[in-house]
């Protein structure tokens, strides 16, 4: 059986721990036998039981003790354990873990990575459904990585424990947690860049009559829709950058969206106000592609209902997500 | 009068002379910003910082920090130049009076935030195995925080070893303590199972003694403690926003730590005083040129 976004996850925190002894591990409930909940730190404690912390539940204080320990040496992955419960650690990343190394005239540095999953689907309501990750962009001194499911997010999680000297927000989604990382035959990738690669993925060869921007948890759902379209020869590419707190790369926007006049972009956030329009306005200013038609789908300005089919109305679903797709196509 | 004691009274002066300087070149419009000086609270930095070894250990301080910056470092001039905006300053200009760092020495601006960050630093040392530890600055206000609660009982429940010091000066800005909290302060770290000692914050020496117990049981037990230190701001919070009653700062400032100090020693030690005073004077003279 192949990989899950998730196993890659976690043997990505087992492969850090292994090879680097400054590696340390906190949060709420992610020893064993529990082993976080989702699992994602499972086995964890048990191998490694001098480096992984239980904490109570204290969001800021997970985020400041970590970067009193990033800043002292160590390399801490701090699990938020909802990404609802961020806007309890808001502060410490905000005004502290992510400005030091910018007001301390970089002499300090706070290798710091805190990972939280986002995203509904799972009926758990407003306060443990949302996807909140834009109010963390925008922030100097601070990296938001967001793996898709045509990412290897281990191996951005390991990119990120090795190489990053400043804070990382690791967002992760919960609907990709029990999903194949195996690319499905219909479909071919292509990574551009290197440390935190944009997946380019297309069901054709062909020129295609629609490009989808996106990111993160709807890459479920763009999977799904390309696969299915294959044989209604109706050609899709999807971007996907790993890296959400920068602007999309300029080398992708010339190779991958000049041939194509029509592109949708989308994630589950509410709608306005954050990646996707910030993405939106980064197309119209690479100039020479001015006449872009450009469409937007993000998730209704509203809470997440807990009820299944309320919660539907709110999040961006495969559904409406196809639906989108052929609003714009016809 | 030892060399010890003239080194504790000479930083005291300098503190003081420092805070002055600062608070008449903003009534002389050279200075961008703000400051909070700490004018009567000096001997509890000057007793602390002294009670520490400055080579290993790491303080975290707050808003109110150059007091807890000049006893660690001795900086006079990086600290004024760092205020006036100037490349020269601790950090470049850009940390101002309330971010600078310069080796194991950190302040921010945001109140109760550095708490779990100096136990996390704590502990690294710990894990580390570095003999080092970690002193926390805040005042009474700051205990209206939730950061600091959650950080006591980490720090307490995973046995960091960090003094925990809080200087009641009675105040948060402007607002009286007793209108801003229930209870009492001096037991609440009783219940995170840190014990506590509390400490005249006007007499350098009560506080330096106080400190350096502390201290030695941080490094032997390993674990937190909480040192509270009576004190009183005399100057305003910031620039000229002090709206409390003259007799009661009067009362306060007889009893202020430098005064306190010399009539401990009992010798003459305006020399010293003067001396600081120089010193201070000349910096500014300096930077003013720059």
């Amino acid at each position: 059986m192949s990989d899950t976004y998730l196993d890659s996850l976690r043997n990505a925190l087992f492969t850090s721990m292994d090879s680097n002894e400054k590696v340390v591990v906190i949060g709420e409930d992610i020893k064993d036998p529990y082993g976080g909940a989702f699992k994602v730190t499972k086995g964890l404690s048990s191998k490694f039981p001098d480096r992984v912390f239980n904490t109570p539940i204290s969001e800021s204080a997970i985020v400041g003790v970590s970067t009193g320990l990033a800043i002292r040496g160590f390399k801490p992955i701090a699990e938020i354990m909802f990404g609802d419960f961020m806007a309890l650690a808001a502060d410490q990343i905000l005004n502290n873990a992510s400005k030091f190394s910018l007001m301390y005239n970089k002499e300090v540095t706070v290798p710091l990575i805190i990972r939280t999953p986002m995203g509904g689907g799972r009926g758990y309501g407003p306060t443990h459904s949302q996807c909140i990750e834009k109010m963390f962009l925008g922030i100097p001194g601070l990296k938001v990585i967001c793996p898709s499911i045509f990412h290897d997010p281990g191996k951005l999680l390991q990119k990120s424990i090795e190489n990053e000297e400043y804070p990382t927000l690791f967002i992760e989604y919960k609907n990709l947690y029990n999903l194949s990382t195996d690319i499905p035959a219909e479909l071919s990738v292509a990574y551009v860049g290197d440390k935190y690669p944009v997946a380019v993925v297309e069901n054709s060869a062909e020129k295609p009559d629609l490009i989808l921007v996106s990111y993160g948890g709807l890459s479920e759902h763009i999977l799904q829709l390309m696969v299915d379209l294959v044989e209604d020869e109706i050609n899709l590419r999807a971007i996907f950058p790993s890296e959400i707190s920068t602007d999309l790369d300029q080398e992708v926007i010339r190779q991958y969206i000049s041939d194509c006049q029509s592109v949708l972009i989308a994630d589950n956030n509410t709608s306005g106000f954050g990646w996707v329009s910030e993405t939106a306005v980064a197309l119209h200013e690479a100039s020479m592609y001015k006449t872009l038609d450009i469409h937007r789908l993000s998730a209704q300005s509203n809470i997440v209902p807990a009820a299944k089919e309320l919660e539907e109305q709110v999040l961006v679903t495969g559904a409406s997500l196809a639906k989108k797709v052929f609003e714009i196509l016809i | 009068m030892d060399v010890f004691q003239r080194k504790l009274y000479k930083e005291l002066c300098l503190i003081r002379h420092t805070e002055t300087s600062l608070l008449e070149l903003f009534s002389q419009g050279k200075l961008n910003g703000t400051v909070h000086t700490c004018i009567g609270q000096e001997a509890c930095a000057v007793g602390v910082i002294n009670a520490i070894n400055k080579e290993i250990d790491i303080v975290f301080s707050n808003h109110r920090g150059h007091g807890h910056y000049i006893a660690y470092s001795d900086d006079v001039k990086g600290l004024i130049a760092e205020i006036m905006g100037l490349s020269s300053g601790i950090c470049r200009g850009i940390g101002g009076s309330q971010h600078i760092q310069f080796k194991n020495f950190y302040t921010n601006g945001i109140q109760g935030a550095g708490v779990p960050i100096v136990t996390g630093m704590a502990l690294a040392e710990k894990f580390k195995m570095s003999g080092a530890i970690a002193v926390s600055f805040i005042g009474d206000g700051t205990f209206g925080e939730g950061a600091i609660y959650e950080a006591f009982n980490i720090a307490s429940l995973w046995e960091a070893p960090v003094l925990f010091v809080a200087e009641l000066n009675h105040y948060a800005q402007s607002t009286p303590s007793n209108e801003q909290h229930a209870g009492n302060l001096l037991t609440r770290a009783d219940s995170f199972g840190i014990s506590s000692t509390v400490a005249d914050g006007m007499d350098v020496l009560a506080v330096f003694e106080a400190a350096s117990r502390c201290v030695r049981t941080i490094r032997e037990t390993q674990k937190p403690e909480m040192l509270f230190l009576e004190t009183y701001r005399l100057g305003p919070h910031s620039k000229g926003d002090d709206h409390r009653n003259e007799d009661e700062i009067a009362k306060h400032r007889k009893r202020e730590p430098i005064a306190l100090f010399e009539k401990a020693l009992g010798g003459n030690v305006s020399d010293i005083y003067q001396g600081a005073k120089e010193e201070v004077n000349a910096i500014v003279r300096e930077l003013l040129n720059v």
